[in-house]
């Protein structure tokens, strides 16, 4: 258990060497509530990044959603994610075996936050793949509980999909203002808001 | 004077400047009412404070001789090309480019000067960086924006790199009767060149009332530029004696690397408006980023080191 929470300490501490990470909290400051934080996705270490610019007190009360089909593959992997980061894993393959809303919100219920990426997978190009429906199930499900969302700036750059060599960039998360689900919001609405609260904390494009 | 005894004078003379500034911020924050809080004087000393931390490196890259001087100024064109890259786009095609720009060209480059190859060191960025970049970028099949692309990649090795490279490549000049005193040359740029910064802010902050170019930087005023070039080329004159210059020559050379040194900020603010940005990064407090340090030194320094390779090196 110290020893998961070390290897958890240093991963943070590197990942925020190397990427000299600034954390800008736009949309009021960090506290122990609930929450879920809802970012883009374009590195495998998007959620490490999020983790370890959380407050430590706040860090071991926060978990990342992660794939199940690529996180269980090997034995550094399945230790890394279940071990050290805790993740709530998703069958993102089609297995029905265990409801994903119902395991997110297990988590919600039992006071944690999690860690989400609506696009469902990693983009490989610029702005914000369509969100998936997730996000709306578990918004409907806990309606009290406020999204807050993580603009993740550079790190795709950094170490985008399928290079071995990450480039020493200097990354940026911006969390911004809370939101929550309306009374009789639908989903498109509901996803199209998150969706663009997300994109408005984007630096400007070219 | 030898060698190592003029740069401990020069060194206790900067640091003897910096004890008196500290001190005069120090009274300027006692003398405030207690319980408020000027953002002037809070900046100054900043300022101050990062002054100290800088000439500190630059003594101690000095005191571990030529690889020290290499090793410090290649760690200031790999904070400033991150810098740089880190706020202008590129796309996932530029990757590869990209990391050679930070892990062959960088290191490759620095390594030229420590074994004085001069043929090379000056034309691996510009000739072979230049060709062979887009060659990598169009391998990764990927057309959009790809001119505005390349251009960013190398205008960021050029400026982060290249021309920084050419503060420790003084080291590599062989001036007759100035043997074992090229690390002059650097103090007299460095100082020449960052005084100039300081004169210009603080001649602006005096007497500044017509602005320059608002749309690039708010800051810069004409009384500022006049200001703090014509005292900082009095200052460069007044260090005549630790170069291989005359006093008047001294006066040139430092009104030319002064006005670089100005234009090299203004460009950099021009390329920092353009992405929306105030300063290049947060690395030191009360300066920005890097590069906001060492944009005039990029520019000042290829010009500096070929006009005294071609007047003072046979």
């Amino acid at each position: 258990m110290l020893q998961d929470r070390l290897i958890a300490a240093s991963i943070c501490s590197f990942a925020k060497l190397f990427t000299g990470v600034r954390a800008r909290w736009i949309g009021g400051l960090p506290d122990r509530q609930v929450r879920i934080y809802f970012a883009n996705h374009r590195s495998h270490g998007d959620f490490v990044l999020i983790w370890a610019s959380l407050p430590a007190r706040l860090r071991s009360l926060t978990r990342p959603v992660a794939g199940a089909d690529y996180w269980l593959q090997g034995g550094l992997r399945r230790f890394l994610i279940n071990r050290v980061f805790r993740a709530v894993l998703i069958d993102r393959l089609g297995g029905r075996s265990a409801d994903p809303i119902a395991k997110m919100g297990g988590a919600l219920n039992a006071g944690e936050s999690l860690i989400l990426f609506p696009e469902g997978t990693r983009n490989l190009g610029d702005g914000l793949l369509p969100f998936k429906s997730g996000l709306y199930h578990l918004a409907c499900g806990h309606p009290e509980i406020e999204l807050v969302p993580v603009w993740i700036e550079n790190l795709g750059r950094a170490m985008p999909k399928g290079s071995l060599i990450p480039l020493p960039l200097l990354c940026s998360l911006t969390f911004g203002r809370p939101l929550t689900i309306g009374p009789a919001e639908s989903k498109a609405d509901f996803l199209a808001r998150a969706r663009q609260s997300l994109l408005d904390l984007a630096p400007p494009a070219d | 004077m030898t060698p190592t005894d003029t740069l401990i004078a020069l060194f206790s003379g900067v640091f003897a400047v910096l004890a008196l500034a500290s001190a005069i911020g120090g009274f300027l924050q006692w003398r405030l009412p207690a319980g408020r809080n000027s953002h002037a004087i809070d900046n100054l000393n900043a300022r101050i404070k990062a002054w100290w931390w800088m000439i500190g490196a630059l003594a101690l890259a000095f005191w571990g001789g030529k690889l020290g001087v290499v090793a410090l100024f290649a760690y200031i064109s790999f904070q400033s090309l991150r810098e740089f890259i880190s706020v202008t786009h590129t796309r996932i095609a530029d990757h590869r480019a990209l990391l050679w720009c930070f892990f062959f060209f960088l290191p490759l480059q620095y390594w030229l000067i420590t074994i004085n190859w001069y043929g090379l060191f000056s034309i691996l960025i510009p000739v072979y960086a230049f060709l062979l970049l887009p060659i990598s970028a169009a391998l990764g099949a990927d057309t959009t924006r790809f001119l505005e692309r390349a251009a960013k990649v190398q205008w960021g090795l050029m400026i982060s790199v290249y021309c920084i490279s050419h503060v420790p490549a003084l080291l590599t000049l062989e001036i007759p009767g100035f043997a074992e005193r090229n690390l002059q040359l650097i103090v007299f740029l460095v100082l020449t060149v960052q005084s100039s910064d300081v004169f210009q802010y603080v001649w602006g902050k005096l007497l500044g009332k017509r602005k320059l170019a608002p749309e690039i930087s708010p800051s810069k005023t004409l009384e500022g530029l006049v200001g703090g070039v014509l005292t900082s080329t009095a200052v460069g004159a007044a260090l005549w004696w630790i170069t291989p210059f005359a006093a008047w020559q001294a006066a040139v050379i430092a009104l030319i690397i002064n006005m670089l040194g100005f234009f090299g900020g203004f460009v950099l603010s021009a390329i920092k408006r353009d992405r929306g940005l105030k300063d290049w990064g947060a690395m030191i407090e009360g300066h920005g980023g890097m590069l906001d340090r060492v944009d005039s030194i990029s520019f000042s320094a290829p010009i500096f080191f070929h006009l005294v390779r071609y007047w003072w090196v046979p």
